[in-house]
């Protein structure tokens, strides 16, 4: 069967290939056809997967448009398509699959941004008469009509097809109260969803805001944003945003009028409705209204914002003087999103005013997110930013306050009255209070590396309060207070304060501390990670935090060791380790090595962490973990050993018990998980130990370099798992540096690594690469059946070619017989027969094969999305008909 | 209802219930943390043992040197271990009707009970209760027996001397009343006194009340104990546990309702989450195995030790453990490893299914086929010649006093490559440590208790919401060595009522019901009379009978036949010979029609006032004052009863009558 991918073009092969592939196939390197045979889905051919596109994934609009490829419609589409529409107007053959009215949407889309949309509807009247049986009385799919009804939108959204369509008065009838709008069929949430899609795509021209007052559209709308289904509200409300837009912009634009009373009738209707909603004693009707005004100053910049936010602030702050403050989340966001448009953000709105007065009125937990919104803006006056930092930092000072220290931390912020309320929402239920220590701690870890973050930022009482935190969650703090003994209750064991906590713990190491601060965190930081309560997820992230605070530790001057603080630290750490990696839950010995890898890397070569780490029994333990029963924990195992190793970590022991038992050989036991592990993860560690070793010139490595690589080319070449073989790959580019030299391109000031660079000639140079079957290696790959293996290999093939450009062998690729033969190999490993190995090239005869090879094309091909034939329209329409017409065979089979 | 209190331990409870005419002792635990204070009884002769020094006061007395020995600056009693019994002064205890008992370790003391009191009752408990607790008594009588002490100390006890003595022997409460253990002979007299029952099984106590037993998921047949009569409800909850290990799940929903719910055994270790502990107990094990030492785990020989070996048979391959050799060494190892297997209705869900696989529900049958556990019923014989280095021993007893334990605390106590793991949470490992001082092996402190916490309580309180909570006083207030952690105590609303030792506790609610059936035939002559919607009432003369608590109203007697009558009496003339019954009244006066009748009665200058409670209505001219409450109606006039009985019967017009 064919593959997707076609990468050579010499000329012998190219008779031979017509017959295999069909012109217009992916990876055809000449030309582009449009006759793209038909393929039904069930008859698929064999495609390249897609492993790790970025971007793959039904959401990936822009790849879906752009593999629809036609943008004018084709005569074979158009053939197809009034069979299609005749299929969608039957009710008998319903279509299953929504999916495939999605893509014939989006179809028609480019068509129309394309094209005349006019022009498409009078060359394909199938599709009018589709739009008119529509709104015939008859038991239709909700979801054709939906289509329908988008569709519809979609053609008149340029003016002269809507004017043509108004002419057979088809849009009243499918929009305006005729339609089904008053039917059976609006109860469907998708009729609904389509019927405000196809106006929002119909709502382009000052025709359509004619039409929309007209058909009493806008009233409609005004009722969907309170629809049972959020899809339909949502759309609503962002449909009266565009609507809004729209008949401001006008013919008036630029012009807007100052006073709303000039506005044009449909923008006076839709203020109207806002301003009733915000009247209105109903919260969801003001969540309305509020997030219709959110999105609107959220999108739109333009100077009649302005005006519409003047007449109505006052309604807004009204909403401030109820309480509770109804629907504060909404509000909070649209005060924000006034608050960074650039059309408003000015004084003269009187919006630093309403912000104040809503962080004093909302409640803490509501406030927590306005404070953080106002402290991110780039220009807020400061009085207004103390406020903010200050409600923000009230729960933490009333748990430094709670356990009796000294608060400190608000002296200079706390401006505002709040703390009693803080207190009682604190205090009034677990739930409450971990909430709204989460969501404080959440957001001063948000505000913590913002450059417009306050200053001076107060580090220390920060710190302060956190530890406490933690140690309330872990039971160790004394609260002297009544509070301080309910926050204790609360707090106890509390995995997700304790989560939140760490993380932000960890930030903080960004900033400095006084020294028994310091002390207080590693104290704390060494108290979670000894603790047999601390949960995984809790130990991870007290493991991270930790590594963050050893690394923000000052190195002692004129050494570049860990500074004694730490140091201490590090020996009380050290002996928990091993206790973390014989833990019987996976996740402590997988994070407890993850750490432990991270430790390494940083301060593998300083002799005070060197001397800790031997005289403990962390790196025998972790040796002994590359045999764990879990294959994550194996692979960080590997990471582990492999940096141990690289650092001359390593234990060796010639043990006693052993004598001349010689050890297994870490390279060899790592070759033995590459070749026999049965999981992905490991094998790939062994990939990544291995690339850095070559690349760090590991002594193992070096010892017989071309050995090393040669087995584990093999190895990786037969691996099951696509990332094993791209990181062989990675391996092999490594090799291939050393051995040719980096090239000059990629960046003039690298420092190359001391690498033999091509002495002789460049025969000779490729020799070392031949002797380890690279190329061998690197051709497979080429037709490897993940995309992503095959790109890399084309790169790297391509990156040899560049090198070997200069060699003058032989020329012409037919005119060596071995090269020939070579070709006709790679040819049937193209065809999926790669069982015949292609045994030691010379160089000459790889470069010759290289240079005949359509690489560029290739990596062209391979650059393009895989499933771009399944989503050519027409194979698009050839689905849907097939598919409904198995139906029907389906039908008559169960007669 | 009363409860008398006869344990200090919490969760080792001895306390009696006397309710509705029955007496029950709920649990009778037995307090062996005494034997801390004596020193361990070594299988072999220890001569470090032998050797110590013996005490005199502080002025060079030493008249007691033969009873105490001092370790490390500690004294201990040179004696058989003695036990601190449960009060037995409180309440004659031969007055107790039945006992009930949670768990197996709830009833350590029952032979001193059921031997030594004149007691006569039942014993309820369930089979893997009595079946386990006979082991553990079967191990505690082995252990102590095979180690026979000439010595028996008294002469520490005397109150004057144990004031001269050191803490904590100074400090020790009652030790008077302090016991050498029972025999065998008493266990199984004890045990043949024990009826089995099963969960939900309803047990009729004298027609006063019912027991039940419910499953409290703690241990193999633990149970919680439901105690009502037809209008009361006490709950009984002692060692229970949400965890799923393997123990049935606990039965939650049927302490709902409860007027009482009496709460013991909660875990003794609130600050020390299991599943942590467990992590902790493997990690240490494997790190001391790993580096050639032995590890030592004194626990019982039953309970925790099942999912331990579950834990370690998930653990040991990971560990690269799979060659150590992992020894069980009780004088009932092999019963219990398989007592374990047979209960399978008494397990959770999952290990009851492989019964049906068919499989052990316990993976230590695994361990077992593959040698990798070993099990020995002591360390002579067998055990010495299989025994083989580095390797985990598990063995009793956990107070480090007695039984093989002893042994390898003095084998393996002077290196530092062994480790000693203490599991058990019921003995305090220091104190446990003290008389092997001093020593190098490490100690580790995992102690895995599966019982409540205080958060599950909490929880579980709002769950069945008693109507009033009974406990220990050591669980209203947190740890004395964590006073802030308001967290660690029980927090409910009303407060929990609290006891201690020896203390007699009314319970604070009243009985205010009785069920009393109506014999057929006498329901059958009742003419209920509708007065409300859905409300009938009935009169009824009846002769209350009253029998094993059991109350029937019964026709009354017919009147003896004249004699010679032939005439059989109508029916009518059944109605006994008693006084003429005033008729019953119900209902309520409405002020304003009662205003009209007494005018159309010619009452001309009535008034009518409003008070608190209803309503007073003035007959000036009469001076009389007829005062209309809720449930009351007075008509005060002076001296003319003539007015007064109008006036009656104008109220009565308004009222039912039957």
């Amino acid at each position: 069967m064919g593959r997707g991918v076609t990468g050579l073009a010499p000329a012998c092969l190219r008779a031979s290939q017509l017959e295999l592939f069909s012109p217009g196939a992916p990876g055809w390197p000449f030309g582009d056809f449009h006759a793209l045979p038909g393929r039904r889905l069930c008859g698929r051919p064999l495609q390249i997967r897609q492993v790790a596109r970025p971007g793959a994934g039904p959401e990936a609009a822009e790849g879906r448009g752009a593999g629809l490829s036609s943008l004018i419609m084709d005569p074979e589409c158009s053939q197809l398509l009034p069979a299609l529409c005749s299929v969608l107007a039957d009710p008998r053959q319903p279509v299953t699959d929504d999916t495939c009215l999605e893509k014939l949407l989006d179809w028609f889309k480019t068509i129309t941004e394309a094209g005349s949309s006019l022009l498409l509807l009078q060359e394909n009247p199938c599709l009018l008469g589709l739009l008119c049986h529509v709104l015939k009385p008859q038991d239709l799919s909700p979801r054709v009509l939906a289509f329908s009804l988008r569709l519809a939108g979609m053609l008149a959204a340029q003016e002269d097809c809507f004017q043509y369509l108004q002419q057979g008065e088809l849009l009243p009838r499918l929009f305006g109260e005729a339609g089904p709008l008053g039917g059976a069929a609006w109860t469907a949430p998708s009729v609904r969803s389509g019927w405000i899609q196809g106006l929002r795509s119909l709502a382009h021209h000052p025709s359509a805001l004619c039409f929309l007052a007209d058909c009493g559209a806008v009233d409609t709308i005004f009722s969907l944003q309170g629809d049972s289904s959020l899809f339909v509200a949502s759309a609503a409300g962002q449909l009266l945003v565009h609507v809004l837009g729209l008949s401001l912009q006008g013919p008036a634009e630029g012009h807007p009028g100052l006073q709303t009373g000039d506005w044009p009738v449909c923008a006076q209707k839709i203020v109207s409705h806002i301003e009733e909603s915000l009247r209105s004693a109903a919260t969801p009707q003001i969540t309305q209204a509020l997030n219709v005004l959110t999105t609107t100053f959220g999108h739109c910049h333009n100077p009649w914002t302005q005006v519409l936010w003047v007449r109505l602030s006052p309604l807004v702050a009204r909403l401030l003087e109820k309480d509770p403050v109804p629907a504060a989340h909404s509000l909070v966001d649209l005060l924000l999103s006034v608050a960074r448009s650039p059309v408003l953000s000015s004084s003269s709105c009187g919006l630093w005013e309403t912000l104040a007065q809503t962080l004093s009125h909302l409640s803490p937990t509501q406030a927590g997110p306005l404070a953080l919104g106002i402290l991110k803006l780039q220009e807020c006056p400061q009085a207004l930013r103390a406020q903010a930092f200050a409600v923000l930092l009230q729960p933490l000072t009333c748990v430094l306050e709670a356990t009796a220290q000294a608060p400190g931390l608000l002296d200079s912020w706390d401006g505002t009255g709040g703390a009693s309320v803080t207190v009682d929402t604190l205090l009034a239920s677990k739930a409450a209070c971990v909430g709204l220590l989460c969501r404080t701690l959440a957001h001063l870890e948000l505000l913590q590396p913002l450059p417009q973050r306050p200053s001076p930022w107060p580090q220390a009482p920060l710190l302060g309060a956190t530890v406490t935190i933690l140690r309330l969650c872990s039971g160790s703090a004394t609260p002297t207070s009544d509070a301080g003994g309910h926050l204790c209750a609360f707090l106890v064991g509390c995995v997700r304060v304790q989560r939140a906590a760490l993380d932000f713990l960890g930030t903080l190491s960004r900033g400095t501390g006084p020294r028994e601060l310091v002390t207080q965190v590693f104290a704390v930081l060494l108290e979670y990670l000894t603790s047999p309560d601390s949960s995984p997820t809790v130990l991870k992230k007290a493991f991270q935090a930790t590594f963050r605070w050893l690394q923000s530790s000052p190195e002692t001057p004129g050494c570049s060791d860990l500074d004694p603080h730490a140091q201490l630290f590090l020996r009380e750490l050290l002996p928990v380790l091993p206790k973390r990696l014989c833990s019987p839950c996976w996740e402590v010995r997988d994070s407890g090595l993850e750490f432990l890898t991270q430790m390494i890397g940083r301060w593998g070569g300083q002799a005070g962490f060197r001397r800790a780490l031997l005289a403990s029994e962390v790196p025998e333990l972790t040796e002994q973990l590359l045999r764990d029963p879990e294959s994550y924990v194996r692979a960080s195992a590997v990471a582990a050993m492999g940096q141990l190793s690289s650092q001359g970590l390593r234990v060796t022991p010639a043990s006693p018990e052993h004598p001349g038992g010689q050890q297994k050989s870490l390279l060899a036991e790592l070759l033995h998980i590459l070749s026999t592990d049965s999981e992905g993860f490991p094998r790939r560690a062994v990939m990544h130990v291995f690339t850095q070793w070559l690349r760090d010139g590991h002594a193992d490595v070096a010892a017989d370099t071309e050995r090393f690589v040669a087995r584990v080319l093999q190895v990786a070449s037969q691996d099951l798992d696509w990332e094993v073989r791209a990181q062989g790959l990675e391996l092999a580019l490594v090799f291939l540096e050393q051995t040719l030299g980096r090239p000059s391109s990629h960046c003039p000031y690298a420092v190359t690594p001391p690498v033999a660079a091509p002495p002789g000639p460049l025969a000779q140079a490729l020799r070392p690469l031949c002797r380890v079957q690279l190329f061998e290696f690197a051709f497979r790959a080429l037709f490897d059946c993940d995309r992503p293996v095959a790109q890399k290999s084309c790169d790297l093939l391509l990156f040899l070619r560049a090198q070997t450009a200069s060699y003058s062998g032989p020329q012409g690729s037919g005119s060596v017989p071995e090269v020939a033969s070579v070709e006709a190999a790679l040819q049937r490993w193209q065809a999926g027969d790669q069982g015949q190995p292609l045994g030691y090239l010379e160089p000459e005869v790889v470069v010759a094969v290289l240079r005949s090879m359509d690489l560029e094309g290739l990596r062209g091909a391979l650059a393009e999305s895989s499933d771009r034939v399944e989503k050519s329209p027409q194979s698009l329409l050839q689905d849907m008909l097939a598919t409904v017409g198995a139906l029907g065979e389906d039908e008559a089979d169960c007669y | 209802m009363k409860l008398y209190c006869l344990s200090g331990h919490p969760t080792l409870p001895c306390n009696v219930l006397k309710f509705k005419s029955t007496t029950i002792m709920l649990d009778c635990g037995l307090d062996m943390t005494s034997t801390l204070n004596f020193l361990p009884l070594p299988l072999v002769q220890s001569p470090r043992l032998s050797n110590l020094p013996g005490w005199s006061l502080k002025d060079g007395n030493a008249f007691l040197d033969k009873e105490l020995k001092e370790c490390s600056g500690h004294v201990f009693v040179d004696s058989v271990p003695e036990f601190c019994l449960p009060e037995t002064e409180l309440i004659d205890l031969s007055t107790v009707d039945v006992i009930l008992i949670s768990n197996y370790h709830c009833m350590m003391a029952l032979p001193y009970i059921t031997e030594h009191t004149g007691f006569t009752g039942t014993v309820y408990a369930t089979e893997p209760t009595v079946q386990i607790g006979r082991l553990l008594m079967e191990e505690l009588v082995n252990f102590i027996e095979r180690v026979p002490k000439a010595q028996s100390a008294s002469l520490w006890k005397n109150k004057d001397i144990q004031r001269l003595l050191p803490s904590p022997l100074k400090d020790a409460v009652e030790v008077s009343t302090w016991r050498r253990c029972y025999t065998m002979q008493e266990v199984n007299s004890a045990l043949s006194k024990i009826q089995l029952v099963g969960y939900s099984q309803k047990i009729e106590l004298f027609g006063a009340v019912q027991v039940t037993p419910l499953s409290s998921g703690y241990a193999l047949g633990s149970s919680n104990w439901i105690i009502q009569s037809h209008y009361e409800k006490v709950s009984y909850v002692s060692g229970s546990s949400l965890l799923t290990t393997h123990p049935q799940p606990m039965d939650q929903a049927s302490l709902k309702n409860s007027d009482v719910l009496v709460l013991t055994g909660l875990t003794q270790i609130p600050t020390a989450n299991p599943d942590g502990m467990v992590g902790e107990f493997c990690s240490n094990l494997a790190l001391t195995v790993r580096n050639g030492g032995n590890v030592l785990v004194p626990c019982y020989p039953s309970g925790v030790i099942y999912d331990l070996l579950e834990c370690l048979y998930q653990y040991i391959d990971s560990a690269g453990l799979s060659n150590i050799p992992f020894y069980f060494i009780s004088p009932v190892a092999n019963s219990s490893l398989e007592f374990s297997q047979i209960f399978a209705e008494w397990l959770c869900h999952n290990k009851q299914t492989k019964v049906y696989l068919p499989e052990p529900p316990f993976p230590h049958a695994e361990l077992i086929q593959t040698n990798k556990l070993k099990h020995y019923p002591s360390l002579h014989g067998d055990f010495s010649s299989d025994f083989r280095q580095p390797c985990v021993v598990f063995t009793g007893h956990p107070s480090l006093r007695f039984g093989d334990v002893v042994h390898f605390m003095e084998l393996w106590g002077k290196s530092s490559l062994n480790t000693v793991i203490f599991t058990e949470p019921d003995f305090s490992y220091l104190e446990a440590l003290a008389p092997y001082q001093p020593l190098a092996m490490k100690c580790i402190y995992c102690p895995i208790d599966t019982r409540l916490n205080f958060i599950q309580v909490s929880k579980l309180l709002k769950e069945v919401q008693p109507l009033h909570v009974v406990c220990p006083e050591q669980y209203t207030q947190p740890p004395p060595a964590q006073s802030h952690r308001m967290d660690l105590m029980i927090d409910c609303q009303p407060p929990a009522m609290s006891y201690r030792r020896a203390e007699v506790l009314a319970l604070p609610f009243k009985r205010r019901y009785e069920k009393i059936e109506i014999m057929p035939e006498l329901a059958d002559s009742l003419v209920p009379m509708e007065i409300k919607p859905g409300i009938s009432l009935a009169t009824v003369s009846a002769v209350l009978h009253t029998k094993d608590n059991k109350h029937v109203l019964q026709p009354p007697p017919r009147p003896t036949q004249p004699t010679g009558g032939k005439k059989r009496k109508r029916a009518s003339d059944d109605i006994p010979d008693c006084k003429v019954l005033k008729p019953l009244l119900s209902g309520s006066i409405p002020v304003e029609q009662f205003v009209q009748a007494l005018e159309k009665h010619g009452f001309s200058d009535v008034k009518v006032e409003d008070t608190a409670k209803g309503h007073i209505v003035l007959l000036q001219e009469a001076e009389t004052l007829i005062q209309i409450e809720e449930d009351s109606t007075h008509i005060i006039c002076d001296n003319d009863e003539m007015l007064r009985v109008r006036l009656r019967d104008l109220v009565l017009k308004f009222l039912q009558k039957f």
